[in-house]
């Protein structure tokens, strides 16, 4: 096996082409996907058009609202571009320049102040259907934010009428006289007055009015968490069932370095193993030089072994970039390790299957690409049927086992390691067996 | 004296094609033997099996496939690598004593020592061809079982193979070669077998061949294809 290796490293020392293309691609690949997952939507480009007179506020109860304020709230979720009028925010929309504008008309403080009237906001899209998309989207989170925010403070607001109300004083409620008395206070004052009072009607009268404050009181102390509630009716408390959660951008990491180590373990073992047959020295070898095991193993470990260097030091290499732990790349090793040769296993079964270099190379990467695609599936986006077979389908080939393996070395996500490496053994004698079937014939 | 080869029994089939059918015979060294027949009669079929590239359905043969050099009809040699790489990675595989010594005489034998260090590519379809014989003589092996060995050679790249080929057999090889060149066959071979539809029709000297088929002009292809047609064999009624 040793000059087999020998052999083979030469050979690949010699097809600089082929090795660049095996180390190049896949890692242009992986680093597109992992920029595609990595990467948070676009802002997109909005012209501002804010017609309302600066310092403008809205009254909500005894309490001014600055409408810029929630203006800006507009303005964080999209790349905001200022402009005059809505002329220039036409020209704006029409030549491309933004994907939309806003415009905030002159009114909208009268109209949310008179609370008869709703507030109005003009939106302006150009005509492309996916932009507008994006653009609505945000402005619609947007929106609903602004509105938690007014909503929020018309709460807080009316809370503190309530309690002016309740406990008296100087309220700063406009037209309400100085040293009102709270309605919680007309209660205990009642009941001074009509003790004193001789029984008749007038004491009757008077017992009749001090039940009411004293319930009327009691009621408006409910109403202000009523209040609350009302505000923000559903709130959201998060819970992870089990592991923890892995950063977006981690993951995508793990994502990128599991599709280089399948790219260039499939095509390095597929293509070494077709390159015997197509070089018809398959039969000269398997005549007792050779054993066709050790042929297999050779190959699989030598995919495997490049694999692992070349996937070892892209994720040395970004983890300058990305947070990794370090003190976990013990276990990144044998993730990587377990994954390589679950992919060198089916590297070999491709390659002892194809007879041909060129053939054994696009099976790989026709079986490796939508394996990758399938085993990001996540299980909401489709069918329960149709999940359940991508399931059966992630299971049988190793993409899916390493990228949970390569997870929780590098994150500490669920399933554990454990599992995922035993999965990837079963895999590589799978594939291993099924590569020395497909090599019963030398010919 | 003992054969230093025997073949007995020996059928290959490929799920219901059978290609080869319980061929048997023996073959003393120093001996060359020529496999004759039309196209598809299993002759590459039968010195696969000898040299060991296949497993037999049946039968049996008497040497381990690496007391057997074979070099297969179409070259099977790393094109990447030089003749002299390819020549020492099957003398290391073969554990040959002294693998370096052994790339020598192969080059010096083959005439291509001065094209050691060429990648195997780069060389004519006859210098492979003597490159993938060479790789079959690498551990100077007591049986040589050569398919087609002559077949993209030219008059004089024939030539000067059968002048190796001779001299080793004239040093004590046993040669079993295939070939459609019947008068190479009839030239340097010592017996003919005859096959036809995988099975053994004649095993005898040229001489022999011709007199059964009762020709008297000496031409061996004439005297096969006479013999094929009172076999009675779909080639020899083709020709017919």
């Amino acid at each position: 096996m040793r000059w087999l290796l020998r052999k083979d490293l030469l050979i690949l020392r010699r097809s600089r082409l082929l090795v660049a293309l095996l180390v190049l691609y896949p890692v242009a690949i992986a680093l597109l996907i992992g920029f595609a997952i990595s990467r948070s939507p676009a802002r997109p480009r909005v012209a501002i058009v804010d017609q309302t007179p600066a310092g403008e506020t809205v009254k909500v109860g005894s309490e001014r609202v600055n409408v810029s304020q929630y203006a800006k709230q507009l303005f964080n979720q999209v790349d905001a571009v200022n402009v005059a009028t809505r002329e220039q925010a036409i020209a704006k929309v029409r030549s491309g320049e933004v994907s939309a504008a806003v415009v905030i008309p002159a009114n909208i403080a009268a109209r949310l102040s008179s609370a008869t009237q709703q507030a109005q906001l003009e939106v302006l899209y150009n005509g492309n259907a996916l932009e507008q998309s994006l653009v609505q989207s945000s402005l619609d989170s947007a929106i609903a934010q602004a509105n938690l925010g007014f909503s929020e403070q018309i709460q807080q607001a009316a809370a503190k009428a309530i309690a002016a109300l309740l406990q008296g004083g100087n309220a700063g409620i406009l037209g309400a006289p100085e040293n009102l008395v709270g309605l919680s206070e007309i209660p205990g004052k009642l009941s001074a007055i009509i003790a004193r009072q001789p029984p008749g009607h007038t004491r009757t009268e008077l017992e009749r009015i001090a039940a009411f404050a004293g319930f009327a009181a009691q009621n408006l102390t409910v109403s202000k968490q009523v209040l609350a509630t009302i505000s923000q009716p559903i709130s959201v408390k998060t819970s992870l069932l089990k592991g923890r959660r892995t950063p977006l951008n981690t993951f995508a990491v793990v994502v990128a370095v599991t599709v280089s180590l399948m790219f260039v373990c499939v095509l390095l073992a597929a293509g070494g193993v077709a390159l015997e047959r197509e070089e018809r020295v398959l039969g000269r070898l398997v005549r007792g030089l050779v054993s066709r095991e050790a042929l297999l193993a050779e190959k699989g470990l030598l995919a495997a072994g490049c694999a692992f260097v070349v996937t070892l030091a892209m994720l040395a290499g970004v983890g300058a970039f990305v947070p990794l732990n370090w003190g976990r790349s013990g276990l990144w090793l044998l993730a990587l390790a377990f994954g390589a040769l679950a992919f060198g296993a089916l590297g070999v079964a491709i390659g002892a299957l194809a007879r041909e270099v060129r053939a054994a190379s696009l099976l790989a990467f026709l079986m490796s690409l939508p394996l990758a695609f399938l085993a990001l599936v996540p299980s909401g986006s489709v069918s329960s049927g149709f999940y359940a077979i991508i399931s059966a389908v992630s299971f049988v080939f190793p993409f899916k086992a390493a990228l949970q393996a390569l997870d929780a070395a590098v994150n500490g996500a669920s399933p554990a390691l454990g599992p995922s490496l035993a999965h990837l053994a079963v895999l590589t004698v799978f594939f291993g067996a099924l590569a020395r079937a497909g090599l019963r014939r030398a010919d | 004296m003992s054969p230093v080869l025997s073949v007995s029994g020996l059928a290959k089939s490929y799920g219901e094609l059978e290609a080869l059918g319980g061929v048997g015979f023996d073959v003393e060294a120093g001996e060359t033997v020529a496999v004759i027949g039309p196209n598809g009669a299993g002759k590459t079929t039968l010195l696969s099996l000898v040299a060991g590239s296949q497993a037999p359905s049946a039968g049996s043969v008497s040497r381990d496939p690496r007391d057997v050099g074979w070099a297969p009809q179409q070259t099977a040699l790393y094109s990447k690598l030089s003749v002299s790489e390819n020549l020492e990675l099957f003398a290391r595989l073969e554990k040959v004593a002294d693998p370096a010594a052994a790339v020598q005489r192969m080059l010096a034998q083959t005439g291509l020592a001065g094209r050691a260090d060429e990648p195997v590519a780069n060389l004519s379809g006859g210098n492979r061809q003597r490159v993938n014989v060479a790789l079959g003589l690498i551990a100077d092996p007591p049986v040589l079982a050569l398919d087609e060995p002559s077949a993209s050679l030219d008059p004089g790249q024939r030539e000067r193979l059968w002048e190796f080929l001779d001299a080793l057999t004239d040093a004590g090889t046993a040669l079993v070669f295939s070939t459609h060149h019947l008068s190479e066959a009839h030239r340097h071979a010592d017996r003919l077998l005859v096959l036809a539809d995988g099975r053994l029709l004649f095993d005898g000297t040229p001489a022999r061949l011709l007199a059964e088929a009762d020709d008297a002009s000496g031409d061996l292809e004439h005297a096969l294809v006479c013999f094929l047609r009172e076999q009675g064999t779909p080639a020899g009624r083709a020709e017919a």
